[in-house]
């Protein structure tokens, strides 16, 4: 007989899924309701510093978008039918007032759809900020790193003119502790992923790391401290599927059943970039200097994972990939963007290159966050699936 | 359909044609007269430091859109497509990946050499980040410099941007250019060229302006974008680009004082029904055909967004010889693209009122989320401040595929006839004022 999970662990699971896909943002709207002093900073993908939010007392939130959990009206009519689709629900939020208590906003620099976005925001004047996040794309420290800083004290005054709340080094250490703590965490969840991959589904994972987007990262902490513990019991069965690494799909994220269709072909997903933001940094922060905002420009500048969001001549990010296939054991890649993504898919065909050149198998198609059909990308999956186990 | 009636040249289109010819020669005996070579794009380029380094610039963007006035970016394209590129990514990118796949045969049927140096002034787009990164994998080994240019989020350009550019320039670009070059910047040589590029500027905005004048004598748009060629790419800072400019200012107040229409492909306007202010770049693939909708119908372009992608001179902004580099520092990111949404409005509202529009137009571009998203937000703060009646069409620069004929026409005519009824209502609301 199968051993069932425990049952906590499917209580957890379930309270991950329900907040991961909480389009108004209860928890964090809660949070922020009991103290005056807090603030909620909602964030694009892909990567801010949230160490520098969280010692402002404040609680940064993941916009991810809407997926498919919310029907675009009012959407629809700011955007043509050839821009990607993400940006049209976050729009649909902020008319819908999904989006009100927040106090501001960041638009990392991952494209013209999202600085565009951060114009937007402004001529509509959500929150009390809205900011585009130009990070560096010169990591010489005192050149790009000086204007990081600066960058990052703008946003550090702006949170201070809402909360009068000033960040003093020891709160940005114990951030910057904290995250040290939850990037760990998440990686062992990877890890275990990776050896036991029928302990809990690529669903399951997705919804345990996006539901750290939207709550207090010590409580994301406890329950991914749980998880993990939980995790170690042994239960389930294995199937005899493929193992792959998804690529592609750190912005506009597919639906939740594009993931299963994936999975239910055959595919155990043993790593991916959904959300990248959250395992940006490779490694941990130093939290014990007396000058923790540099210690956050330093890690920026030295362990961002290469993506596709920043400046990568030498192509690190293709070596990135293979490395992760090889890590991971993985057998193939699928290579899986967001329709009209120019950043994911203009540097697709380097990563298939470099697939090619490792002898790694790959497939790749197009999603759309609401895309309702899965039979084709299940079939897709599949055959992959069915080739690699007979061919290798 | 097209017409295969030669176009009709006014003089200063033959000068700029001896200058490109000129330049293609030299970029084809580049390698045999050991000349570098350097890829840069237009928005936010270099030149003056290009040129004054004795180096010779090639401008991906420009290849790209000639490939597409050739009808060869269709092939390119799909060549790039073969190589693994989506459907939905920029088409300029896949039409320059496709050019070198296909022995980067530049306009004169020339080979156009390979670059020693890219240099990567990346304004007021991501993609431009993305398509140098796929250069540099198919030339291999090639040198390359980047200069990250800030957006202007906040509306402004602060302090800290503008140092951060000018120490990229010192200590990162420009070292790079001179190990390219094999030779030292010599900053009087540069100062002497800015001097140039303000002159010409200068006179690129007298003849931006003469635009308010009825009638027009310049289509703003359409011939807009041949006369801002030589300042926005291989020519800013040189002597020859200050005489087009003369020449060409000279030709356009000639133009003026005899009350004249704009010149077209087919010759002269005989009268201007509208003037109307457009926001995004033109279709290249089927570039006469779309002009001739507009000149059919008497409609000319006043002023548009495109012709700023290489710069705001008429908002102001020169480049100064004194101080080189916070100069060419502030020129990246004045860029039309490097604003702000917020900003963009502000200056398509400016134009609609200074240039006494009829009409505002925005041709959205497939290829192209820089300049499209956001595009409907703005239309309607366009409308709501100024009243006027906004249009809307969508094409693609080098893609044919994306370019309906057909469908543009019926939505211009259209537009053509609401502006029309519109100008009737409002000639009669001032008889019985
Ligand atoms: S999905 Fe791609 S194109 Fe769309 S906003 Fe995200 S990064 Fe930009
Ligand atoms: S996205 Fe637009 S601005 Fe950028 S390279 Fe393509 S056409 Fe040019």
């Amino acid at each position: 007989m199968i051993k069932q999970a425990p049952e906590r662990l499917t209580s957890l699971l379930d309270e991950c899924k329900s907040l991961a896909f909480d389009l108004n943002f209860t928890y964090a709207k809660q949070w922020k309701a009991k103290s005056k002093f807090r603030l909620l900073v909602g964030y694009l993908p892909i990567y801010v510093p949230r160490e520098i939010i969280h010692a402002a007392n404040g609680l940064a939130v993941g916009i991810m978008g809407v997926g498919d959990r919310k029907q675009i009206i009012k959407g629809d009519a700011y955007y043509q039918s050839y821009i990607c689709h993400l940006p049209r629900g976050v729009i649909e939020m902020a008319l819908d007032d999904n989006l009100n208590d927040f106090d501001g906003f960041l638009f990392p620099s991952i494209c013209d759809c999202v600085r565009n976005l951060s114009g937007m925001f402004k001529l509509a004047k959500k929150g009390g900020f809205s900011r585009y996040f130009d990070y560096p794309q010169n990591f010489e420290k005192h050149i790009g790193g000086t204007f990081y800083r600066e960058l990052l004290e703008t946003i550090i005054s702006d949170m201070f003119k809402i909360n009068d709340h000033k960040i003093i080094s020891a709160h940005l250490n114990n951030s910057i502790a904290l995250y040290n703590k939850n990037r760990e965490l998440i990686e062992k969840i990877y890890d275990i992923r990776e050896e036991f991959p029928w302990r809990l589904s690529a669903v399951d994972v997705y919804h345990i790391i996006r539901a750290g987007m939207v709550i207090n990262v010590e409580k994301h902490n406890e329950m991914l401290e749980e998880i993990v513990n939980l995790l170690g019991e042994d239960f389930g069965e294995p199937m005899d599927n493929i193992r792959v690494v998804i690529s592609g799909a750190f912005c506009e994220q597919p639906p939740i059943g594009l993931i299963k269709s994936i999975e239910m072909a055959g595919c155990y997903i043993v790593d991916d970039d959904f959300m990248l933001g959250s395992r940006w940094i490779q490694g941990n922060i130093d939290s014990t200097t007396s000058d923790p905002l540099n210690a956050v420009v330093d890690s920026f500048l030295t362990q961002s994972a290469p993506s596709s969001a920043v400046y990568d001549i030498f192509n690190p990010k293709s070596a990135r990939l293979v490395k992760q296939v090889r890590d991971r054991k993985a057998d193939g890649v699928i290579f899986c963007a967001a329709s009209f993504c120019d950043p994911a898919l203009l540097d697709r065909p380097d990563l298939q290159k470099a697939c090619d050149d490792a002898g790694i198998a790959h497939i790749n198609f197009q999603f759309h966050e609401n895309t309702g059909q899965f039979k084709v990308i299940k079939e897709q999956a599949g055959t992959f699936s069915d080739s690699i186990k007979l061919w290798v | 359909m097209s017409d295969p009636k030669e176009a009709i040249k006014e003089k200063s289109m033959v000068i700029q044609k001896e200058m490109l010819a000129n330049l293609f020669t030299e970029l084809s005996n580049a390698k045999a007269n050991g000349k570098k070579v350097v890829y840069t794009f237009v928005p936010g380029n270099l030149t003056e430091l290009i040129l004054a380094m004795d180096m010779l610039p090639v401008y991906p963007e420009i290849n790209a859109l000639q490939s597409g006035m050739r009808k060869k970016s269709g092939s390119y394209i799909k060549d790039a497509e073969k190589m693994g590129f989506s459907e939905d990514v920029c088409t300029y990118v896949k039409c320059d990946i496709g050019m070198m796949l296909n022995g980067n045969i530049g306009p004169t049927g020339e080979k156009l050499p390979d670059p020693d140096l890219l240099l990567l002034s990346y304004t007021g787009c991501f993609t431009f980040l993305k398509w140098f990164e796929n250069l540099e994998r198919l030339y291999p080994g090639v040198e390359i410099a980047m200069l990250h240019t800030p957006y202007q989020e906040d509306g402004v350009i602060t302090e800290e941007q503008l140092k951060y550019m000018v120490k990229q320039l010192e200590e990162d670009v420009i070292p790079k250019m001179e190990k390219v070059a094999g030779k030292k910047l010599d900053y009087n040589r540069l100062n002497k060229m800015l001097e140039n590029a303000a002159k010409a500027e200068d006179l690129w905005v007298k003849v931006l302006e003469t635009a308010k004048n009825r009638p027009s004598p310049i289509d703003s748009y359409f011939a807009g974008v041949y006369y801002m060629g030589p300042l926005n790419t291989a020519f800013r800072g040189t002597e020859e680009a200050v005489h087009y400019y003369e020449e060409l200012y000279k030709e356009v107040t000639d133009r003026m004082s005899q009350g004249l229409c704009p010149v077209t492909p087919e010759g002269e306007m005989k009268e201007e029904k509208f003037r109307l202010v457009v926001e995004g770049p033109p279709n290249w693939t089927n570039f006469r055909e779309f002009w001739k909708i507009f000149y059919d119908m008497g409609a000319v372009i006043v002023a548009s967004t495109y012709t700023k992608v290489g710069g705001l001179y008429d908002q102001g902004f020169r480049h100064e010889p004194g101080k080189p580099l916070e100069s060419l520092a502030k020129y990246c990111m004045g860029c039309y693209t490097n604003l702000n949404l917020p900003q963009r409005v502000d200056l398509i509202e400016h134009y609609i009122k200074e240039y006494k529009a009829d009409g505002f137009l925005i041709n959205s571009i497939k290829s192209c989320n820089s300049f499209s998203a956001g595009q409907l937000l703005m239309m309607r703060e366009v409308e709501q401040r100024c009243g006027v009646p906004v249009g809307f069409i969508e094409s693609d620069l080098v893609d044919p595929r994306y370019f309906s004929y057909a469908n543009i026409k019926n939505r211009l005519e259209s537009y053509f006839q609401m502006l029309g009824q519109r100008k009737v209502i409002l000639a009669q609301e001032e008889v019985t004022a």
